[in-house]
């Protein structure tokens, strides 16, 4: 299938991703021949097929740590990579108008 | 990083860095060599050479050798760690380093220092590896030729001309560049496999839940997995051993403890039945490639091994199916670039959502762009089901493929890609054709298998890369075939071309 740019601004507006009227054209070729390949999927006869939810092989386990408190990161630590912070919290802009 | 201090004996250093990992270790072991010596000759190497292959992100140069002083230290007083200590190692930079930056090859994350360290990097560390430093890749790993870095380009040691493969084409490149002593990548789709053949090194993929995913940036979920490359397949194994095993970090990561992955290495190949794909055998394989996959196919036959016809009817449906799964996860993974909490935040924007779209906008490049639209346009309204959930379900058939064929065989075994490393620039301006280099290993991916690649030989004097792939965690067997093949064949001899220019 093709996308128009509008489908394309529509996704990325999903996407809270900013594109330039260059990479609206770029995207909307590119990602229209990548689901024209993707469309050799429709040439299955896919009933009764489960679809695979999990990559671990049924009956594996995963051994889980036990349920007990262990200290995990300081706020100076969790905050150590903030672009903007105030006291012991993150900074952002204004979210309500 | 500051220039390593020379050597008492230039040519010891030369010698040294050529060894295997094994080698060294053996070194270290007789009191022939110290960490120190092995750290220095490394990092003179990476001097030498680095401007020429960027596989470095990052050069750790003060810490390295601070770190091979305490190896050195443990064994002086008879308390080393075992055959890992002191070996000098490095990374893909998708792995947490506390206290070093960690950039997943992205803008996005530049200058971000991570509090903790992946599972795999403290494992290594408290099996006394020596880090050396952070490897180039392809932007939050998406990419097969590291030419979606978005830093700088990594060059294969092979000929500077072309690409190491990627996504972990500095883990793969560093090593045939004789920078280090083994290294650790993340395989997506085949981002271990590729650069490994491509580079004429071993790189393992192993078991989906067989290595932690703790603190390894986070790509296609339900695909990743880190593994370790190594200049022969014993180096391999050895580490594979160190970072193997349940975390109870990263509750997707299997109950069951490491194996054992060196005392059967030696086994041999007399009674392996070895499975042949057909669909591995069409149109795209080139020729050179072909003859060598198949010669190394007649040398298990000689060596005692059975070749069994096999049929993985799904495999052409592998691309498609990936290209929306991974591209759904990227789009949920890739969330959290956000401009808030780390990473990069654009500048003098007014409000929240401007800040979203704005950060993403500028942090991101073209390859994560392109992923995380198409994820989430295979995840929207009106769409999940004819993408999405379609892709799970052929997910299923491939798997079945794979299940079918073990009742027959041990192990199947193809070309690891179509083709020799190919030119910087060559299929960049095509994702599409970018994608199709992955079209024999996507599907060990899907399948959630282990899968190697071995060395097999040159094709116009570039390396070849037999791919192996096993039964769910029976990386023991898969190890053993390449062991038998390499003893066979020898480790891929030294590139020369960055000797020729020096």
């Amino acid at each position: 299938m093709s996308l128009t740019i509008d489908q394309v601004r529509r996704v990325a507006a999903l996407a809270r991703l900013k594109l330039s009227v260059e990479e609206e054209q770029l995207f909307a070729g590119q990602l229209s021949a990548i689901l024209d390949q993707v469309r050799e999927l429709e040439a299955l006869d896919l009933s009764g097929v489960p679809p695979m939810t999990h990559a671990l092989a049924e009956g594996e386990a995963v051994a889980l740590r036990p349920d007990a408190p262990v200290p995990g990161l300081s706020t100076e630590e969790a905050l150590g990579n903030a672009p903007s912070r105030q006291g012991s919290c993150f900074k952002v802009p204004r979210i309500i108008e | 990083m500051s220039a390593a201090p020379a050597t008492s004996e230039g040519a010891v250093s030369v010698e040294l860095i050529g060894l295997s990992l094994q080698a060294a270790s053996g070194k270290l072991a007789a009191g022939e060599v110290s960490s120190r010596q092995l750290t220095e000759a490394c990092l003179a190497r990476i001097d030498a050479t680095e401007e020429r292959v960027g596989a470095f992100l990052a050069v750790t140069g003060e810490r390295a050798l601070a770190a091979a002083a305490r190896a050195d230290a443990r064994r002086a007083a008879g308390a080393s760690l075992g055959p890992l200590d002191g070996i000098p190692v490095a990374v893909k930079d998708l792995f947490m380093t506390r206290g070093v930056a960690t950039t997943a090859g992205s803008r996005i994350l530049e200058g971000f220092i991570p509090p903790y360290d992946a599972t795999a990097v403290a494992r290594l560390q408290a099996a006394g590896a020596v880090l050396l430093g952070k490897l180039n890749l392809d932007e939050f790993a998406m990419g097969s030729s590291n030419e979606h870095s978005a830093y700088k380009p990594c060059r294969n040691p092979w000929d500077l001309t072309r690409t190491p493969g990627g996504s972990s084409g500095g883990s793969a490149a560093a090593l045939a560049a004789r920078q280090c002593f083994g290294t650790l990548g993340t395989d997506t789709g085949g981002s271990i496999r590729l650069p490994a053949s491509f580079c004429g090194v071993v790189g393992l993929k192993p078991t989906w839940g067989r290595v932690s995913r703790y603190g390894v940036v986070a790509f296609a979920s339900s695909l990743d997995q880190p593994g370790p490359l190594g200049r022969t397949v014993w180096d391999a194994a050895a580490m594979l051993g160190v970072i193997a095993g349940p975390d109870p970090r990263d509750p997707t990561c299997a109950a069951r403890p490491a194996g054992d992955y060196l005392s059967a290495l030696e086994g041999g190949a007399r009674g392996l039945r070895v499975g042949v794909p057909s669909e591995w055998f069409g149109g795209g394989l080139t020729p050179g490639v072909e003859a060598l996959v198949r010669e190394a196919l007649a040398t298990y036959q000689r060596l005692g091994a059975t070749l069994v016809e096999i049929s993985l009817p799904h495999t052409k449906y592998g691309i498609g199916a990936y290209y929306l799964i991974a591209t759904a996860e990227a789009s949920a993974n890739l969330a959290r670039y956000d401009g808030v909490r780390f990473g990069f935040r654009a500048p003098g924007v007014s409000g929240l959502k401007e800040l979203y779209a704005e950060s993403r906008a500028l942090g991101f490049g073209a390859e994560p762009k392109r992923r995380i639209m198409l994820g989430t346009f295979a995840l929207s309204a009106g769409y999940q089901d004819a993408y999405y959930l379609r892709a799970q379900k052929v997910r299923t058939l491939i798997r079945r493929d794979f299940d079918a064929a073990f009742t027959r065989c041990d192990v199947v075994a193809g070309p690891v890609a179509p083709g020799t490393a190919f030119r910087l620039g060559e299929k960049t301006g095509d994702p599409l054709q970018m994608y199709l280099a992955d079209i024999f290993t996507i599907t060990c991916n899907l399948a959630a298998l282990p899968g190697l690649s071995v060395p097999c030989g040159l094709a116009a004097g570039l390396p070849v890369g037999l791919q192996l792939v096993g039964r769910p965690f029976d990386e023991a067997t898969l190890l053993r075939a390449a062991r038998a093949l390499e003893r066979e064949l020898g480790p891929a001899p030294a590139p020369t071309a960055l000797e020729a220019t020096a």
